[in-house]
């Protein structure tokens, strides 16, 4: 392969890295929109204390004399997603459920509320400057030839990916063959219906949540020790980019959110590749508007039929 | 011998100063079918709402069994045995048609995630049961043969038969019926007549029916309750009803 191509191939490797977390964290919003249609603009935050709490359990395992890499990563991400699920469902519980029924726009003023309450009260307990941990997972294949480009999947890379597989998968099949899953199918279709047939949708919603949430510690792992810095911030553009990647695909659809946060990623790096890096974002929202305006529901999105 | 199931008392309901329905009182005892009927917006829907817990009423009482319902939530007035179905048909059309007999198990099948996830004995009884009794209605109302095609695409006659189906697996007492005839053709209409007679002499339920079909109403009600402008009019069987100079100025005006 000529060079430019292999250029290419590693961007193209690096934009589907960070895609996949896009899409974990973009799962998230599309869920909660599915069922509620209402945008948990506190999601991003719940990111953000999956990498701190990743980081936290990291260095306490460590001072602890625990070296074995794959068991501080298993133990990283189980306490992540239990802590981060468990913040998932009080903010639900706290700052939404009370707000169900009303005016659409007051529930998305108190999930803004709760994101500066969230980033600020992270930032006073642990601090509001970078956070560092040396690279935990480092090295990687390399193919190519050396003398004029090579191609590197850092280890890394391959962990993000299959751990995004994986937790995709189990979704999946989740959302599809099981009780709560058909449930939750049921209350994205008609809460009125499904709360009727006797199902507490009360708690359907909750779960969403607590899915959303677990899904976007993992991605707070994953990014966490890809980039190895974190600050209270980090939540805000994440976020951001995640809930591009979920309208991009078309709110309240799963496998849209997947190909919206691909797509993103993707886009980035590839316009990384050819133009100074701050305009990543100038490209990757250009691309969105562009999408949007030529089908406003998003790349797998159903158009809205207006019920009658 | 036969026990009052659902009794309504005075039962009033206000949005602002405009009066929905105006004291209306119903009676519906084991295996009976008993309709409501008056003009368009005469509150028939209204007190449906009520007593299904879509609204809270300003006054009177609902009893199911000898229990005070009015105020309860919907999810909790379903699980006591009174279920609804709506003027337009509400199933979940991109889930198929058993899944949609599945979903209104859900209760039934009241087993956790760890138990989901493991696949116990117990968890998997009960889903073979639930699986059961879906197939059982789906054979009831004739739709078996489309258990696995997605809800929306079946007719709109097969649609409002799947939604009976849908309300019977979560084993109702009482099952209450908005306008089921509307919009079905005169052959599934008779259909609907047999069925709903079907689930009372057969399935010992009671069926609480909205209606403007006239001919469906007239023939199979046992009893009837005839409300105008949100007040009741009048009440008794169907020879009372059509003779009744009351009932027949309010459809059709003074002379």
């Amino acid at each position: 392969m000529s060079e430019f191509s292999l250029y290419l191939l590693q961007q193209l490797i690096n934009g589907l890295t960070i895609g996949s977390t896009y899409a974990l964290i973009a799962i998230g919003y599309t869920m909660v929109y599915g069922i509620i249609g209402m945008i948990n603009f506190a999601h991003g935050e719940i990111y953000m204390i999956g990498s701190y709490i990743t980081f936290i359990v990291i260095a306490g395992l460590m001072s602890m004399g625990i070296v074995s890499l794959p068991i501080i990563l298993i133990i990283a991400l189980v306490v992540a997603m239990f802590m981060a699920s468990t913040y998932g469902w009080a903010v639900e519980r706290v700052a939404y459920r009370p707000l169900r029924g009303t005016n659409r726009l007051i529930p998305l003023i108190s999930a803004i509320g709760m994101s500066i309450f969230l980033q600020n009260a992270v930032g006073i307990s642990q601090g509001f400057r970078d956070v560092a941990l040396p690279p935990m997972v480092s090295g990687g294949w390399a193919f190519g030839n050396p003398a004029d480009f090579e191609v590197t999947v850092s280890y890394m890379q391959v962990i993000i990916f299959a751990v995004t597989f994986v937790t995709m998968t189990l979704l999946t099949l989740f959302i599809s063959k099981s009780r709560m899953g058909r449930a939750c199918r049921a209350c994205a279709e008609d809460l009125g219906m499904t709360n009727l047939l006797g199902i507490n949708t009360n708690k359907v919603i909750a779960l969403t949540f607590i899915i959303g949430a677990a899904l976007a510690a993992i991605a707070g792992l994953l990014l966490g020790l890809y980039y190895g810095v974190v600050n209270p911030f980090v939540g805000f553009i994440a976020g951001l980019k995640a809930f591009t990647a979920a309208v991009l695909g078309g709110i309240g659809s799963i496998p849209g959110a997947v190909l919206g946060g691909l797509i993103l990623g993707v886009t980035e790096a590839m316009t990384a590749a050819f133009f100074p890096s701050e305009y990543k974002d100038v490209v990757a929202f250009g691309l969105l508007i562009t999408i949007l305006l030529f089908r406003p529901s998003g790349l797998l999105g159903k158009p809205e039929i207006e019920k009658v | 011998m036969s026990q009052l199931l659902l009794d309504v008392n005075g039962l009033t309901m206000r949005f602002g100063g405009l009066v929905a329905v105006d004291g209306v009182n119903l009676k519906v005892k084991n295996r009976q079918i008993v309709s409501v009927i008056g003009p368009n917006g005469a509150g028939k829907t209204t007190v449906f709402n009520c007593l299904s817990g879509f609204y809270i009423p300003t006054e009177g009482s609902v009893m199911l069994k000898n229990e005070q319902i009015a105020g309860l939530k919907d999810y909790q007035i379903s699980r006591k045995g009174l279920v609804r179905t709506f003027q337009h048909v509400r199933l979940f059309q991109k889930m198929t048609v058993i899944e949609n007999m599945l979903v209104a198990q859900h209760r039934h099948l009241n087993t956790n995630l760890i138990s989901g996830l493991f696949k116990t004995p117990n968890y998997r009884r009960l889903e073979k049961d639930a699986m059961n009794h879906a197939i059982h209605w789906l054979e009831e109302v004739d739709l078996l043969e489309f258990a696995n095609r997605e809800a929306g695409n079946l007719s709109y006659g097969q649609q409002r038969r799947l939604e009976i189906a849908r309300c019977m697996v979560t084993q109702p007492e009482l099952l209450m019926l908005d306008e089921p005839a509307a919009g079905l053709n005169p052959n599934e209409t008779k259909e609907l007549d047999e069925l709903i007679i079907k689930l009372r002499d057969e399935h010992e339920i009671s069926v609480l029916l909205i209606e403007h079909d006239m001919s469906l109403v007239m023939g199979i009600s046992d009893h009837i309750y005839v409300i105008s402008q949100g007040a009741p009019l009048a009440q008794g069987n169907a020879d009372e009803i059509k003779n009744n100079p009351d009932v027949i100025k309010a459809y059709l005006g003074e002379e």
